[in-house]
């Protein structure tokens, strides 16, 4: 009976792994079509997403225009491909930027242990103590606008998660066998961190990274929204709703095309993070 | 016999928070000598790991000094560690954590060897080599620890210690989480290796019987003190401590 049961269990467990891959594909090459869209904008594009035609202004969506043209008479669907550039890209970016610089800080800090361990802990703990959204804004507010400067300041407030994720995972694995076998073998601290703790504390952090690529889309543009990411002419999602935003209740197509762009790649990260979560993690 | 490892007055003290400080490992003093193999029994936090890993330099001592062939491995500074790890190694308790899980088991055990200057042809070899003298065979090299069995990665565990041709082998429970036959394996390997490469053990353990068997003289530890020392057979004929008479009662 507990065999057949056990059968069973083994199948299901399959059957979910095999479901978990499948997930994993299709939310993969979703993610991978958003990105080619933002590399290849340019030549996606039906027509130029900055040339302005006042005659053309605020048409409803139509066959030439599928998502309708906004105050300038600029094609919106052009725009909206040209935006997933700075929206996605630079998200894109930013994540890289965050976990590379909170891995290392997590990493080295749990490593060291001790007061540099404390110390580093005690900034982070300053960094994550503030309403993220709210820090963000004053330090873009500080460097000025420009999507460069919105990477910044969210990168600012961002990296002290992956540290915190990186810092208690190296503690768990500093402790291991291996690693003191690795000492006994004679490696020096670099080599114990990147043959021996990177390789196994690589899974947590990539799934965190996976996981905030959604919500810093939405934070990047929240930025552009309130005007200190992308300026005035150059197409992003945030800032192209914020320029309609006064239109909504007439020509609504100019504030839900970005809006719609922005919440299909944002569910689209998201559901890629979890099934990266689920695949690398199997319970 | 010459003495290589000599112990003086070692304590070790673990900082607990609010609380006194623990003492681990409490003015103990002994000596290894050359060719010996020297057990050291206890009960769980008697501070037999606490030993194996001041010996080793993986912890620091707050007082007391080691010499280790002459020198005291306490003053020495850390870049001088590898030439003490030539001499010195060690086998884990638990043999699925002693091997990294996302390198290979030939990795594990190269490491050290290219860590002195070993090309990888070299160290391949040498792999091979040390694999056979532990009795796996040579593809063990390109499986991952959870590929092999728990005796298997012990035996790896013992051939990637053995890689630097140290002079003394620190086994810290090695066989306690195998079951008894390939325990067996393993003392009968280990039994080989002591004959073939007159290597000096530290054998840590918490079984009286085995220790009978496989060493010369037994260090029994109680709450960080030596409290009897002797050859196995005084010990078990003649335990002085009272944990010695708890220890040699429940051999079965």
């Amino acid at each position: 009976m507990s065999s057949v049961n056990r059968q069973v269990s083994v199948r299901q467990l399959k059957v979910k792994k095999c479901n978990t891959k499948c997930r994993l594909i299709v939310f993969a090459t979703l993610a991978i079509c958003l990105v080619a869209v933002a590399v290849f904008a340019d030549r996606l594009c039906p027509y130029d997403p900055y040339a302005q035609d006042l005659s053309l202004s605020y048409q409803a969506p139509s066959a030439a225009h599928i998502m309708g043209t906004d105050a300038y008479g600029r094609d919106m669907f052009s725009r909206v491909i040209v935006g997933a550039r700075a929206s996605i890209l630079s998200t894109l970016a930013l994540v890289c930027i965050i976990t590379l610089v909170g891995t290392a800080v997590g990493t080295i800090s749990g490593f060291i242990g001790g007061k540099v361990d404390a110390i580093v802990m005690r900034v982070s703990d300053f960094f994550l103590a503030f309403p993220g959204l709210v820090f963000a804004l004053a330090v873009a507010a500080l460097l000025g606008g420009g999507v460069l400067n919105a990477i910044i300041a969210l990168a600012v407030i961002s990296w002290p998660k992956y540290a915190r994720v990186a810092r208690s995972q190296t503690l768990s694995v500093k402790v291991s066998s291996f690693v003191q076998a690795a000492v006994l073998a004679g490696d020096n601290p670099p080599q114990i961190i990147f043959r021996h703790i990177l390789p196994n504390i690589f899974g947590p952090i990539l799934v965190t990274a996976m996981l905030d690529i959604g919500t810093m889309t939405m934070e990047l543009a929240g930025l552009s929204f309130l005007g200190l990411g992308a300026q005035p002419p150059i197409a992003e999602w945030g800032s192209m709703m914020s320029s309609g935003r006064s239109m909504l209740q007439t020509y609504p197509w100019v504030v839900l095309s970005p809006g719609i762009a922005i919440f299909i790649s944002v569910v689209i990260f998201n559901l890629l993070g979890d099934t990266v979560r689920d695949y690398l993690d199997p319970k | 016999m010459k003495e290589i490892i000599t112990v003086n007055n070692l304590t070790k003290y673990f900082k607990a928070h609010g609380k006194a400080d623990t003492a681990a490992v409490d003015n103990v003093s002994f000596s290894l000598h050359d060719g010996e193999t020297l057990a050291l029994v206890g009960e769980s936090g008697s501070g037999k790991s606490t030993i194996a890993r001041l010996l080793t330099g993986l912890i620091k001592a707050t007082d007391g000094n080691i010499r280790i062939y002459d020198k005291d491995i306490c003053k020495m500074k850390k870049n001088k560690a590898i030439e003490l790890y030539s001499q010195i190694q060690m086998v884990f308790q638990n043999p699925a954590e002693s091997f990294n899980p996302r390198k290979t088991l030939g990795y594990g055990i190269g490491e050290s060897l290219k860590n002195r200057g070993y090309n990888s042809g070299a160290t391949a070899n040498k792999v091979a080599e040390l694999l056979e003298m532990c009795g796996l065979p040579a593809e063990i090299a390109l499986k991952y620890p959870h590929q092999v069995s728990g005796g298997q990665c012990q035996r790896a565990a013992i051939a990637r210690a053995l890689a630097v041709e140290p002079r003394i082998l620190i086994c810290d429970e090695a066989t306690s989480s195998l079951d008894v036959t390939v325990q067996k394996q393993i003392i009968e390997l280990l039994d080989k290796l002591r004959k073939s490469k007159i290597l000096s053990i530290i054998f840590i353990c918490h079984n009286l019987a085995l220790v009978q068997q496989f060493c010369d003289r037994v260090i029994v530890l109680y709450d960080g003190k030596i409290v009897d020392q002797g050859t196995p057979d005084e010990i078990i004929n003649n335990p002085q401590a009272d944990y010695t008479k708890l220890l040699v009662d429940s051999i079965l």
